[in-house]
């Protein structure tokens, strides 16, 4: 494996470990809690800093100047108000509701966004579990988080909130789809499910963004759709449906939908990065996990820029423009992959 | 004792300490999220605050909530007429505490011009605990900038709130 900082600072802990304490196993272990933490860190980071940024990013849009006030003159502290306040509201549970499933339903739409972060190659090496078929697992892992959405809704013995887990779970099921078809052309190109490889499939700026165009366009549709964002909120049209499948949760529970919701968006960041921007590869005058970072927060960028300038899209237009448009484009993408691997001799 | 004379000295500079109470109260004195709720005109305004000339969002409290489950602060902004009393009462009863109440404008005041109409209650304060009042028919979007930072002050410092209160209240009895 070629040298990052990233795995070189993971073999120099290892390395340590394994002298103080005589035993490569509990190094192996240190290095595993180690790596999880960071993932969680990451996670947690993101949310807080995406919350403060997408309010920028709106206001910029906007011609406004957004939070300015809380800490400083950029407003830097505003989201840790927001989480100390979400902290310490009251915490309301509906008299009707499921009361397992209801308590259950954010915790458990966390574990399928936290899950995905073990397999992204963050710099060359430095991924928490290697497997050869990561993206395979990351589609199936991610596809459950509709469970929990529904599961919210059920629980919650509201109107508002059964019709929202509905909306989400036929919005995330339509566009599973064109989001799995729209990447097997890379997949047929480079031949493995590997994550890494394909990073490395895109060495010399032969990014898949260049060479898959029009599933690199199908892919982030369908991304956004999966992460509940505008064009596609329609999960928590206010004024249709309140606030969806959160409707009855209040404080900290909520918070725990925003942070799952947050870690959905820079997922979807990432796999784009990932599959079409040529993930930590770059001009090695930075280190890979920074290009990865610059890559990640530019298409975070790209979406947040889609959800302040689009309207919400009708739930009919929704569907039908999955599987109408975008799974008919998606396959049309493979076939042409396919063509033109066969014409090229190069299957 | 004061409180930070407690870190060593060496500390100082790199530990703040401070009484969960103020915090909690700093939190929430500067993360206010309105419910997303008019009754009549004075929401027109309301919007208009949150839009580029005004800009609610540099303080922080632009964060409308479409449901009460999630929502800080309740502006009452319009006419409370008797039908609409008791969903208005059940939206505040669904907000989580610690809740707030603004009546915006002279109808949510005290009725303003309706007042001697046979449909409209004069005055939120009489069904919900308001704990800022904004006059003008209807207030303009600073007026209610100037409210909500108030309001801020009000969960900021609630003593001087209270004695504010009862200084107001001597006053009254001195009448």
């Amino acid at each position: 494996m070629e040298k990052s900082l990233l795995s070189g600072i993971a073999r120099w802990i290892h390395g340590e470990i394994s002298t103080l304490t005589g035993s490569p196993l509990l190094s192996d272990l240190v290095l595993i809690v180690i790596g999880i933490a960071a993932l969680l860190g990451i996670i947690s980071l993101a949310a807080i800093v995406f919350t403060y940024a997408e309010r920028k990013v709106c206001a910029f849009m906007q011609m406004r100047l957004g939070p300015n006030r809380v800490g400083g003159r950029f407003g830097l502290l505003q989201p840790v108000a927001d989480m100390l306040k979400l902290m310490s509201k009251e915490d309301i549970m509906p008299a009707g509701a499921d009361k397992v499933l209801w308590a259950l339903s954010p915790a458990l739409l966390f574990v399928p966004a936290a899950l995905v972060y073990a397999f992204f190659p963050f710099d060359a090496g430095a991924v928490l579990v290697d497997v050869n078929v990561g993206v395979f697992l990351l589609l199936a892992i991610s596809s459950q988080a509709v469970l929990p959405f529904l599961m919210g809704g059920y629980a919650s013995n509201n109107k508002y909130s059964m019709i929202g887990g509905f909306r989400i779970v036929s919005q995330m099921i339509s566009y599973e789809a064109p989001l799995l078809f729209s990447l097997l052309g890379i997949l047929m190109i480079t031949g493995s499910m590997r994550l890494e490889d394909i990073v490395l499939a895109q060495q010399g700026g032969h990014w898949f963004l260049f060479l898959q165009p029009l599933a690199f366009i199908i892919f982030l549709i369908s991304a956004i759709a999966e992460t509940n964002r505008t064009p596609f909120d329609l999960v928590e049209g206010e004024s249709e449906i309140i606030a969806g499948p959160f409707t009855e949760y209040s404080g900290m529970r909520w918070a725990l939908f925003f942070l799952a919701e947050y870690a959905n968006l820079l997922t979807a960041a990432i796999l784009a990065t990932t599959f079409f921007l040529g993930g930590y590869l770059g001009p090695s005058f930075l280190p890979g996990f920074v290009w990865f970072t610059l890559k990640s927060v530019a298409m975070v960028f790209l979406i947040m820029w889609f959800r302040w300038t689009f309207p919400r899209t009708r739930v009919d237009q929704m569907l039908s423009f999955s599987w109408k448009a975008l799974l008919p484009l998606a396959i049309l993408n493979v076939f042409l992959t396919g063509a033109i691997m066969y014409a090229l001799d190069l299957v | 004792m004061e409180l930070k004379d407690r870190v060593p000295e060496c500390l100082r500079n790199n530990v703040a300490i401070v009484k969960l109470d103020e915090l909690f109260r700093w939190a929430h004195a500067n993360s206010i999220w309105p419910l997303s709720s008019g009754l009549a005109c004075c929401a027109i305004e309301m919007m208009s605050t949150a839009t580029a000339r005004f800009d609610l969002a540099r303080f922080g409290y632009e964060v409308f909530r479409p449901c009460p489950r999630q929502a800080d602060l309740l502006i009452v902004a319009g006419t409370l007429t008797y039908k609409m009393t008791p969903p208005l009462i059940r939206l505040y009863e669904e907000m989580p505490e610690p809740k707030y109440v603004i009546a915006m404008g002279s109808c949510a005041i005290a009725g303003g011009p309706f007042a001697d109409s046979y449909s409209v209650v004069e005055g939120v304060d009489q069904v919900l605990p308001v704990d800022v009042y904004i006059p003008g028919c209807p207030p303009r979007p600073e007026a209610l900038i100037d409210g909500m930072l108030k309001l801020r002050e009000k969960i900021l410092h609630p003593e001087r709130a209270m004695t504010e209160c009862a200084c107001l209240a001597q006053e009254a009895e001195r009448k």
